[in-house]
């Protein structure tokens, strides 16, 4: 196992399988139990570093470090290190001489935990950096698929949306492909990066004709200011060719779910009635997270086994 | 002034001679030369080329002394084997002024180590809208011949013609950054596979050929001369190449980072491999140093951006752009151009002094000329290098005063040995002489 967790891009399959292996585990060592708590990281220091708002995964980190309990340090500096006048660097160096044993880093920018990764002798774990990955999303996303499909390998994902803008997009190609989903992306041109003909997926600019052969269909989310640099022309044509209405979900085959990283824009990338529909594995998303959050923390501090 | 007899260096890479430098000039070549009184220098093996001309340095003098001044980059510069480097106008205050441009001049005489041309801004405060007093700069002590607002591109069209006609009069040239300024809005490296999966906005290589398209149609149409900085992709030279056969009068420059280095160098996110234009692909690395080989690109120019530490030990979006090269450049261009056999010494001599000097209209400036041959009569302007030698780039061993160097580690080919200045030794065994 490495010592960081800095993109799905370099995990490989026994990792990766490694990891929501352990939280299943933890999922059932925890069932049934008053109290949720295993004593795994006690006298261990995780700081949550988040130079963004996120709530949700910031609490998810916060939950799966108090679980296994850590001692939890949340650290918010919103804007960019350098507009916050000291650099990220300094931060890091600060955290490390109060004794941190992990920093859990949301950042603004693409790559902001790999030097975090070169300053500090602890883990860093990225909770999403720019436009660039979310790995711990895509764990609890492909954790979620293999809960409710029983497998990963061959089973057809198409992810929807930004694609351009989205580290959950790319967190998910690489980690699906490396499990061996079968991944098509669906967007407008314009929301793909020039270069996604050398990732391994499927492109399609056609949500209507690959949606009777999914099993999974992943929205992403679309902000609607993207129209204002002619990303597309309006939100509302976006949402006629490439929203998740009620009409769309009855082109997909009877046992296939709709997932959504969260948060949701209802009534642009997916009908309310759909994020609703028990198709839907929105909320199981944000419950997994806990659970492999939890695994990726025990692995990465190598804590024993109760 | 001292006389200098160089024993055995070999010029241009050719036959073994003695060269004596004597009152500023190259006094005599020849075979077993021997001069009472003179001070030897031995070259024996050492290849002996004119000296380097640079048309694109940062000194970063007047207003970030921190990163660097006039004084380490001409130490640098002499060390990297130049006599001249053209000093870019992006300094703070601009350099869009005679007063400002007459500094940098005096700055540069002062350090004695190089000369320090002075670059003129194109428009006020390089913002693109109105042009500075181009005619003043040029009749200025500091005799400025060439106009760039680098770091920014002259994008109006209206405006690049009316700079492109205005420096006819002038003998200038407008040295242009070509970069299509609404195609890289937050642009952070090169737009292609590498980008789409680090998650960096893309800096497409259609943002730098659109606007060398457009400027040699006007170059062409107003019968200007045009110098287009730092080219970075295969289709701008195949642009420049079809200007080129339709007789525009344009020139080219490459920096050697653009020779060697990828965009493979972001993995990591390391960004002292941030650059602009950005680090392209290996077909591009290929097309430049064709382009360089059959004269497509005229000249190798450094593009040395020094910058302080705090500006490059941050996130990769954060970072200033640039890469410092004085100290590497000939290396560079020894390994990726004369090694590969592309270019001979003569090549390489017409690539990083003749024509840059050419460029830069120094050529005709009689003792204080530059780029001219290896040759009794001319200026004592040149270099002695070490073909041979093979070292690790050591960035806290180099002369500049910021560490941005993207070849620490890197083995490189050539070690610049000696270097003078009109006569004069800047650089002796490898050390600064001042």
């Amino acid at each position: 196992m490495k010592r960081h967790l800095l993109e799905a891009a370099d995990l490989d399959r026994a990792d990766a399988t490694l990891m929501l292996d352990t939280a299943a585990q933890i999922e059932s060592a925890l069932a049934g139990r008053e109290v949720k708590k295993l004593p795994t990281l006690r006298g261990r220091t995780v700081v949550n570093l988040f130079y963004e708002d996120s709530t949700r995964t910031r609490i998810s980190f916060e939950l799966a470090a108090k679980r296994l309990s850590a001692d939890v340090i949340n650290f918010s500096a919103k804007g960019s290190s350098v507009s916050k006048g000291e650099s990220l660097k300094d931060t890091a160096l600060t955290l490390e001489a109060m004794g941190s044993d992990a920093i859990v880093v949301r950042h603004p920018a693409s790559g902001a935990p790999h030097r975090l990764a070169h300053w500090v002798r602890g883990s860093v774990v990225n909770a999403g950096d720019g436009t660039h990955e979310h790995p711990t999303q895509a764990l609890l996303d492909a954790y979620t698929i293999r809960q409710r499909l029983g497998r990963l390998d061959g089973v057809r994902v198409v992810l929807t949306g930004d694609v351009l803008h989205s580290r959950v997009a790319r967190s998910n190609v690489w980690l699906l492909h490396t499990l061996g989903a079968e991944v098509t992306v669906v967007a407008p041109p314009t929301l793909l990066p020039v270069g996604v003909g050398s990732w391994p997926v499927s492109v399609s600019y056609d949500l209507d004709a690959v949606l009777p052969n999914a099993d999974v269909i992943m929205m992403l989310r679309v902000q609607a200011e993207r129209m204002n640099a002619s990303f597309f022309p309006s939100a509302r044509e976006y949402s006629r060719r490439y929203g998740l209405d009620a009409r769309r979900m009855a082109l997909l085959p009877d046992d296939a779910i709709v997932m959504h990283p969260g948060p949701m824009n209802r009534g642009m990338e997916i009908a309310a009635e759909v994020a609703d529909s028990v198709r839907s594995t929105i909320v199981e998303q944000v419950g997994n997270g806990v659970s492999v959050r939890m695994a990726v923390l025990y692995l990465l501090l190598g804590g024993a086994p109760e | 002034m001292t006389t200098y007899l160089i024993k055995g260096a070999r010029p241009y890479g050719e036959d073994t001679v003695d060269i004596v430098l004597r009152d500023s000039i190259i006094a005599s070549i020849g075979e077993d030369l021997s001069v009472p009184g003179a001070e030897v220098v031995d070259a024996t093996g050492l290849v002996a080329l004119p000296g380097l001309v640079d048309l694109h340095t940062h000194l970063r003098e007047p207003g970030r002394e921190d990163a660097e001044t006039v004084q380490t980059g001409s130490r640098a510069a002499a060390l990297g084997g130049f006599t001249a480097v053209h000093a870019m106008a992006n300094t703070d205050p601009v350099a869009d002024t005679a007063g400002v441009v007459e500094q940098v001049w005096r700055l540069g005489q002062e350090a004695g180590l190089v000369d320090v041309v002075p670059v003129g801004a194109v428009t006020v405060g390089l913002a693109g809208t109105q042009l500075a007093e181009l005619g003043a700069m040029a009749d200025s002590a500091a005799r400025v011949r060439v106009f760039s607002d680098d770091g920014h591109c002259v994008a109006d069209p209206a405006l690049m013609r009316r700079a492109l006609e205005y420096v006819k009069a002038l003998d200038g040239v407008v040295a242009q950054h070509a970069e299509e300024p609404r195609l890289t809005a937050g642009a952070q490296m090169h737009e292609g596979d590498r980008s789409a999966r680090l998650g960096l906005t893309g800096w497409p290589a259609a943002a730098e050929e659109a606007i060398i398209a457009r400027d040699v149609l006007l170059a062409g149409h107003v019968g200007a001369r045009l110098h287009v900085c730092h080219v970075s992709t295969a289709g701008s030279v195949d642009i420049l190449r079809w200007a080129k056969f339709r007789g525009v009068q344009v020139t080219a420059e490459v920096t050697p980072h653009h020779l060697l280095l990828t965009d493979e160098c972001a993995e990591g996110y390391d960004p002292v491999f941030k650059v602009n234009p950005p680090l392209r692909t290996d077909a591009d690395v290929q097309a430049l140093r064709a382009g360089l080989a059959d004269g497509t690109i005229d000249a190798v120019a450094t593009d040395h951006a020094p910058h302080a530490m705090e500006d490059k030990e941050c996130e990769w979006a954060m970072a200033r752009p640039g890469m410092i090269g004085l100290e590497q450049a000939l290396s560079v261009v020894v390994d990726t151009m004369v090694e590969t056999g592309l270019l001979d010494w003569r090549g390489l001599a017409d690539r990083m002094s003749v024509r840059p000097a050419a460029i830069g209209r120094l050529e005709g400036l009689g003792l204080h000329a530059q780029g001219r041959p290896l040759a009794p009569g001319e200026p004592a302007n040149l270099v002695l290098v070490d073909p041979a030698f093979r070292g690790t780039v050591d960035p806290a061993a180099l002369a500049s005063r910021s560490r941005n160097s993207p070849y620490a580690g890197r083995e490189l080919p050539g070690r610049v040995v000696h270097t003078f200045l009109r006569g004069a030794p800047t650089v002796l065994d490898g050390k600064a002489t001042r």
